[in-house]
């Protein structure tokens, strides 16, 4: 990688006397796993390149417990948001981007009943404004022309409705659009959630994510965006599985973003 | 003897709305079997759900066909309610077409109903024929056998049946209003019920009161009947669409409710300064007596009004992800089992002087399988879906509250990823120490 990433941890910035702008949640995926972490480090990038003041908290991040509640283990939720609560209300923190709508969900919605109150922003919806706000802009335009299908994360669409800040900014590649016919309220959920990501699914006629994949394959796509970690697993798995690695590239957002702007 | 016909329209009115009354006091006696739950918050924005909503039908719309079919049969409905009125007015006062001084406002008032009347005709033979000769996919799952595909059609039959009553009534009239019969005053407009007139060219003019009378009668007992046919049947949806989008989910669909409960002792075992040996307060010791639901009990009545409101229509089995891809999980049937389970429960109350009874069988495993509450990826799509604010979605994540915090029995999976969030603090077996080590690496 070109440029080396700049990744601020909060207790540094603490120790410094600094508050960062805006604290990224890295979410158990971005950290562990090695598809999500080049999400992680695209999005890291663009902040680097954008000059955001912003930290992770690193060690101190945990679980928010999503997987835990969806899967009916509200103890186990329990414990771990209020742990997570304890530490970022020690760092009064205010604002927090996360890649991952399941941790955004989360803490946006479950959160604040457990006492941390936050403004919770979508990575694609501070992107958005980064771009708006021209703290960042595109040169090159690799993806220009390219037939792009978006598909919604449910924790992002339908269950906190963005549909529109991801768009947007595939819009500003000047690629070409291409919905899928299950799109925005009536998109067809990816596989993973609900803890179906740590299971086998249950016996039926095919995966979910294949599914998915062929109604991706019908916009006759040459990148399938995602924003969330989760679903670009299923998809990249789907379309693996379609034997369709070669031709058809899956990829979050803030790759698509940080990969156009020649970073 | 003269008023022999009013004394009994008085005495089929009485027991019609009588009998109704009677399941009515059932049916809410059974959804306050429910845990309680506050929704008093937030008014104004659910007085305009419900608007929005139900009233206006925004959310049937989504599948055009279906939705204007369904407006049609919709306004039908309200507006013949008019109708209803001035039968039943004339049935207690003895009188005929009471409203007919209005004039021109009568007129086209009998006309539109006319017109709807015919619409609605034209509806139900289409969805009869989606029903059973195109046999969308929607109707023919395997929870549609039986009394739920025979409801639907029964519903069918019955509105024809109904509308084809009151054109021929009206035909009737309107020939008896041509000859100028006694009593029959001249009023109304008829631009769908003329055509059905020359039928009866040549019948003598007491043939055509008797088929007068006999449909009138007949339209009438037939809504009575349908009225006491609601609480058996899908379409009590017509009722409680109503209160049932009021009580909406107002939060964000990603939101689930957080355990007061379980924050309590979480809460408790954070708090370092807290006596470990203390006794439960007395009146927390009267807490809910589990976590989650096994049972409908365990559900609110939010949930049980949610499914005497389910109108088996569908929508949400058709886009649950894991329903399209071959797996036993149907929004609907959880939504249907809840009903029938609470049907069950009610009875078995009504069988023992109030109380019920223990019959060893609960929702869970009696209705509905873990299999089926596994399978769900909570992606929200059936609560999206339903056009009547149902929340399928809230009684799959109680039931599986209840499988993972009271009988422990989350597939091993899930028990594994539970053991890395709680060690590990992530799902995957790795150490929390080399959470930053992303930004280390090449």
């Amino acid at each position: 990688m070109a440029n080396e990433l700049k990744v601020p941890t909060m207790a540094e910035l603490f120790a410094a006397g600094q508050k960062p702008e805006v604290l990224f949640w890295v979410g158990c995926a971005g950290s562990f796993d090695d598809r999500a972490k080049k999400i992680t480090k695209a999005f890291v990038q663009l902040l680097n390149r954008a000059k955001v003041s912003f930290a992770v908290l690193g060690t101190e991040e945990s679980c928010t417990g999503d997987p835990a509640k969806r899967s009916g283990n509200e103890f186990l939720f329990q414990m771990q948001a209020v742990t997570n609560i304890e530490v970022m209300n020690a760092y009064g923190i205010n604002k927090i981007v996360t890649a991952c709508p399941h941790c955004f969900n989360t803490i946006k919605n479950e959160y604040p009943g457990l006492g941390g109150h936050y403004e919770v922003v979508h990575h694609t919806q501070f992107l958005k404004t980064l771009f708006d706000d021209k703290r960042i802009t595109l040169e090159g335009g690799q993806f220009k022309g390219k037939r792009i299908t978006y598909h919604d994360p449910c924790y992002l669409g339908r269950a906190n409705n963005v549909y529109e800040a991801p768009r947007d900014l595939i819009r500003k590649l000047d690629a070409e659009l291409i919905e899928m016919k299950s799109c925005k309220e009536k998109g067809l959920c990816c596989g993973a959630g609900g803890a179906q990501m740590f299971k086998e699914p249950e016996k039926g006629d095919k995966d979910v994510n294949i599914e998915r994949t062929e109604q991706a394959m019908e916009t006759q796509p040459e990148i399938i965006a995602a924003g969330c970690p989760f679903c670009n697993t299923m998809m990249t798995d789907g379309v693996k599985n379609k034997e369709k690695e070669g031709a058809i590239a899956v990829m979050d957002i803030a790759e698509l973003m940080a990969s156009a702007g020649d970073l | 003897m003269e008023y022999l016909p009013n004394i009994i329209f008085l005495v089929v009115l009485i027991a019609g709305i009588g009998f109704f009354t009677k399941n009515v006091k059932r049916l809410s006696r059974n959804i306050k079997l429910g845990r309680d739950v506050d929704v008093s918050d937030n008014t104004s924005q659910r007085w305009k759900n419900m608007a929005k909503i139900a009233l206006g039908q925004t959310k049937m719309v989504v599948r055009p066909i279906a939705g204007f079919l369904h407006i049609i049969v919709y306004v039908g409905f309200i507006i013949i309610n008019i109708e209803v009125v001035e039968i039943i007015l004339d049935g207690l006062l003895g009188t005929h077409r009471l409203f007919a001084p209005l004039g021109t406002v009568y007129d086209i008032l009998i006309g539109s109903f006319e017109i709807l009347a015919f619409l609605v005709i034209v509806a139900v033979t289409i969805f009869w024929v989606r029903r059973n000769i195109i046999r969308i996919k929607r109707f023919i799952k395997p929870e549609m056998t039986g009394w739920p595909k025979n409801d639907g059609n029964l519903i069918l039959y019955i509105e024809l049946v109904l509308m084809a009553l009151f054109l021929t009534m009206n035909g009737a009239d309107y020939q008896l209003q041509q000859m100028g019969a006694a009593h029959y005053t001249e009023a109304g407009m008829f631009p769908v019920s003329q055509f059905i007139a020359p039928l009866f060219d040549g019948m003598t003019m007491s043939s055509l009161i008797t088929l007068e009378r006999t449909t009138w009668w007949l339209h009438i007992i037939g809504i009575l009947c349908f009225l006491n046919y609601l609480y058996y049947s899908k379409h009590l949806h017509i009722l409680l669409a109503f209160p049932n989008t009021y009580y909406g989910k107002l939060a964000p669909k990603g939101q689930f409710k957080n355990l007061d409960a379980v924050t309590a002792e979480v809460k408790l075992m954070m708090d370092p300064s807290a006596d470990p040996f203390a006794a439960p307060a007395e009146d927390e010791a009267a807490e809910p007596a589990k976590f989650g639901a096994s049972d409908v009990m365990d559900l609110s009545w939010v949930q049980l009004l949610n499914s005497y409101t389910c109108t088996e229509c569908g929508r949400c089995t058709d886009e649950c992800p894991a329903n399209q891809t071959g797996k036993k999980l149907s929004p609907r049937k959880i939504m249907m089992d809840t009903r029938d389970r609470l049907e069950e429960v009610g009875k078995n109350i009504d069988a023992n002087k109030g109380q019920f009874v223990d019959d060893g069988k609960q929702l869970l495993d009696g209705y509905i399988s873990r299999e089926e509450l596994w399978a769900c990826t909570t992606c929200n799509a059936c609560v999206q879906a339903c056009p009547v604010s149902i929340d399928p979605l809230s009684i799959i994540m109680d039931m599986r509250q209840y499988l993972v915090m009271e009988e422990s029995a989350a597939p091993t999976d899930l028990n594994n990823m539970m053991g890395n969030v709680e060690n590990n603090g992530a799902p995957w077996p790795f150490n929390q120490m080399d959470r930053l080590n992303w930004a280390k690496e090449e």
